[in-house]
């Protein structure tokens, strides 16, 4: 077995009375895609804000690489080495491609700057399919577009591990296709990837391992294909009391 | 560190520019030199401000409490040590003041930072009122040998020091960080950025530019009390200079603060009483039709003459 | 004790401001830095109204109210939701609302100046001693404050209990999903503020019975409203109201037992240990 990079022990986040995300486990091995998926509302995107240091866990341990990060600040996390991308796309309006990449690569897990982070910016442009592009505004880019420099910007500090939530949402057939590419590519580069996801294509082809969650918990976990049969994950989905 | 020939043209201007603007005292009138010390002393105080409140959005109005902390400085120790080490007794001091207020203020919300730099100055001024009432002590003589000449040129030098530091700061990660704060403060925090961090320091440099600026000035006022020395005033003066001008340059403020002067100055002579009411129709002014300042129609301008060109 | 009486009855009158302001903040999400002005004109009418014909600042109100809604209510409509419409975030709305209400503050300032002059103003009413609890307080103070607090209590139940009061809680909460249930948000943002300049202009009123004001008081007041909306939360009427008492009676306690020049400081004090401790608020949830 592979070494386990991140991994999740009783994570809970509590708002008031409303338990977002109840105890929750699981491990991310390196170079795995792990799917985090569920119906809306079932905690996925809370369970990144945790992992990320957007919020602060209620309970439980978060640790990468054996070492405990839960309840850090977001900075000290991204400097341990975990980038994400976020549900609406957030890029910086006052700075073109280029600086919105390299926004990601300076303060970062493996920090570059001068031209050494220019360098590696437009390789990266280049790596998402945004070459040529550099020295565009953010406001004249395309949809897809602004999700390629997000994830440029998350790549750029070369993290150990990658957190996409909903990176896939809102992008046409064509684009998806494009999209679900460009992630694999990543996969086959060795990334170590936590997907939040709705998108089912998407879900079968890009993850090794998937963890479902409902109403804030762990209700199930296996490859896709497990997971995807399993009736309680089929309720959830489809049964009234979470749609 | 190497300089594109477009840096170096802007060296060798601001090299000439500082040639003319020095040698004022030797060639301009008494009220020419004046003039150019309140100039000179807006110019420092509003490009300071504009380090810090131009990348940030948060508007600080504590320019007057650093300022009369800066008076004070020079006023309470000019008798028994060297001014120029007054000078930097007033930076530091200046610079843990705006260190406490950035701690408890800056990881909040931009407008618990207005209400509190806001009522800043106000504080101090109670404070220090109270603490001459309890001494019996009334208001402080600064008598030195100073001229006019002598701190418009000390003015000049903290200009271009603060013009050199902001140059570098933009150049630095620490600009760079700011700059993506402004933008999105959540991303500045998941790219790894102490956002706190920065803004403090920033504000510090802010803070420490504007008591040296107060210390400096101390001389000229001959003798100083909190009302005068803590003038809330001034921080209006510098926030809107700095806007009118424009935050997002460099450059920018002091294409503000010399009309502004100007105007002030004419309208204070002939209209006392109508000063507040110009204040605030430029601040009109300025939310409504140029948000972005002068810098930014003269950057209009340009790329309007460079498209009529290429045309 | 009668300090800490004094303290109350002073508070009082800072809900009725702070609460206008809230209701321009909390609401209309306008950081309202001009609301200071807008207390001293109200002021300024009841001393007029009382020097002029003899009319009881108690009647002048009537007044005031309808006047300060209908000019606050332009306000909003001209100068403010152009600032709305074109900001792209919450942020930005926040540093336009206040360079703007900053320059309507200077531009109010300098309006009474010119009309009014740079005089304090103050009148005699109702300057007569009364006696509660064996102790004697100002009688101006006595009634003032008991207006405030009818007003506030009428206040109160209206946001409570009305349905236009419904709605604009629910604005306070999320504008948004009020837009979704089909409440008119424009209308109702401009609603609340002139609301609140109403309700700002008639605590003026009543403070004029009581206080010394100028033409540039307003600042000091503006302040004092800040940190208690600020620390009773925003949107929180019963917060509003508990940490306007709480403010009055600091500031009096300051003014008598140290100095009467410390008040500002005082009040300072309070916020910088709200700020530190409990930046969301006396009762306010820890933010998320």
């Amino acid at each position: 077995m592979t070494e386990t990079v991140l991994s999740l022990r009783g994570a809970t986040k509590r708002f008031g009375g409303l338990v977002a995300v109840n105890s929750i486990d699981f491990d991310v091995r390196r170079g795995q895609v792990l799917g985090l998926i569920g119906p809306n509302g079932s905690g996925k995107s809370t369970t990144l804000n945790l992992i990320s240091g957007a919020l602060q866990p209620t309970a439980g341990d978060i640790s990468l690489r054996g070492v405990a990060i839960g309840g850090l600040r977001a900075d000290k996390i991204a400097k341990r080495g975990i980038s994400r991308t976020f549900q609406l796309v957030r890029l910086l309006p006052g700075m073109n491609v280029e600086q919105n990449i390299i926004a990601g690569a300076v303060f970062g897990h493996r920090r570059r700057w001068g031209a050494a982070a220019k360098q590696d910016a437009a390789r990266l442009a280049e790596r998402v399919g945004l070459g040529g592009k550099g020295h565009m505004a953010i406001g004249q880019l395309t949809y897809i577009d602004t999700k390629r420099v997000e994830l440029a910007r998350a790549l750029a500090s070369d993290p150990e591990v990658l957190l996409l939530d909903e990176w896939l949402a809102g992008l046409n057939p064509t684009e998806l296709q494009v999209g679900i590419e460009l992630i694999q590519s990543l996969r086959d580069e060795g990334r170590t990837i936590i997907l939040v996801e709705h998108v089912m294509d998407a879900i079968r082809s890009l993850c090794d391992y998937c963890v479902v969650m409902s109403s804030g918990a762990k209700i199930a976990e296996g490859t896709p294909d497990e997971v995807l049969s399993d009736p309680e994950v089929i309720r959830a989905y489809l049964g009234d009391d979470d749609a | 560190m190497s300089l594109t020939g477009k840096e170096i043209q802007g060296v060798i201007l601001a090299a000439i520019a500082l040639l003319v603007v020095g040698a004022l005292p030797y060639y301009g009138s008494d009220y020419l030199l004046s003039l150019g010390i309140t100039i000179a002393m807006f110019t420092v105080l509003a490009t300071s401000w504009a380090l810090f409140s131009g990348p940030t959005h948060y508007i600080s109005l504590a320019t007057a409490a650093f300022f009369g902390l800066g008076t004070y400085t020079t006023g309470l120790g000019f008798e028994s040590l060297p001014f120029w080490s007054l000078v930097l007794m007033a930076g530091a001091l200046g610079a843990v003041l705006a260190a406490l207020v950035g701690l408890a203020t800056l990881r909040l919300s931009g407008v618990y930072f207005v209400i509190f730099t806001l009522g800043l100055a106000e504080l101090i001024r109670q404070l220090i009122t109270w603490g001459q009432n309890m001494t019996g002590q009334k208001g402080l003589y600064v008598l030195t040998d100073f001229t006019e000449g002598n701190l418009y040129m000390m003015l000049v030098a903290l200009a271009s020091a603060v013009f050199l530091v902001g140059w570098l700061i933009g150049r630095s990660r620490l600009g760079f960080a700011l700059r993506i704060i402004g933008d999105d403060e959540t991303v500045a925090a998941h790219s790894g950025i102490n956002t706190a961090q920065a803004k403090v320091l920033l504000f510090m440099v802010s803070g420490a530019v504007a008591a040296m600026t107060g210390a400096i000035l101390a001389p000229r006022y001959v003798y100083i009390e909190p009302a005068l020395a803590f003038t809330p005033l001034l921080s209006f003066q510098v926030v809107i200079m700095a806007l009118l001008g424009g935050v997002h340059r460099l450059w920018g403020p002091i294409v503000g603060v010399i009309p502004f002067t100007l105007i002030l100055e004419t309208i204070s002579a002939n209209f006392p009483n109508q000063v507040t009411l110009f204040i605030g129709i430029v601040f009109l002014i300025i939310v409504y039709f140029i948000p972005r300042g002068f810098a930014g129609l003269i950057e209009q301008a340009r790329s309007w003459s460079q498209s009529e060109s290429m045309a | 004790m009668d300090i800490i009486i004094i303290g109350l009855l002073l508070g009082g009158t800072y809900s009725l401001i702070a609460m206008g302001l809230n209701l321009q903040y909390g609401v209309a999400r306008i950081m309202n830095l001009a609301n200071g002005e807008m207390l001293v004109a109200g002021g300024f009418t009841a001393f007029w109204f009382y020097t002029a014909g003899n009319i009881s600042p108690l009647l002048t109100i009537f007044i005031v109210a309808p006047l300060a809604f209908a000019i606050n209510w332009l306000i909003y409509r001209i100068m403010l939701e152009p600032l709305v419409r074109r900001a792209k975030n919450r942020g930005q709305l926040e540093v336009d609302s206040i360079l703007a209400t900053f320059g309507m503050s200077f531009i109010a300032v300098g309006l009474m100046l010119a009309f009014f002059g740079g005089d304090y103003f103050n009148y005699s009413f109702l300057a007569v001693p009364v006696t509660l609890m064996g102790e004697t307080y100002a009688q101006n103070r006595v009634v003032a404050f008991l207006a405030a607090v009818v007003i506030c209590a009428i206040l109160y139940a209206w946001i409570t209990f009305s349905r236009p009061g419904l709605s604009l809680r629910a604005l306070s909460v999320s504008p948004e999903s009020a837009r979704l249930v089909g409440i008119n948000v424009r209308q109702r943002a401009a609603i609340a503020f002139a609301l609140g300049g109403a309700i700002t202009a008639v605590g003026g009123a009543l403070i004029s019975s009581f206080l010394t004001l100028d033409a540039s008081a307003g600042v000091a007041f503006t302040l004092k409203a800040l940190i208690i909306v600020i620390m009773g939360g925003v949107g929180d009427v019963r917060g509003t109201i508990i940490a306007a008492l709480l403010l009055g009676v600091v500031e009096t306690l300051v003014a008598s037992l140290i100095d009467p020049g410390l008040t500002l400081a005082a009040a300072y004090a309070l916020f910088i240990l709200v700020l530190l401790f409990r930046p969301q608020g006396l009762f306010g949830r820890k933010p998320t």
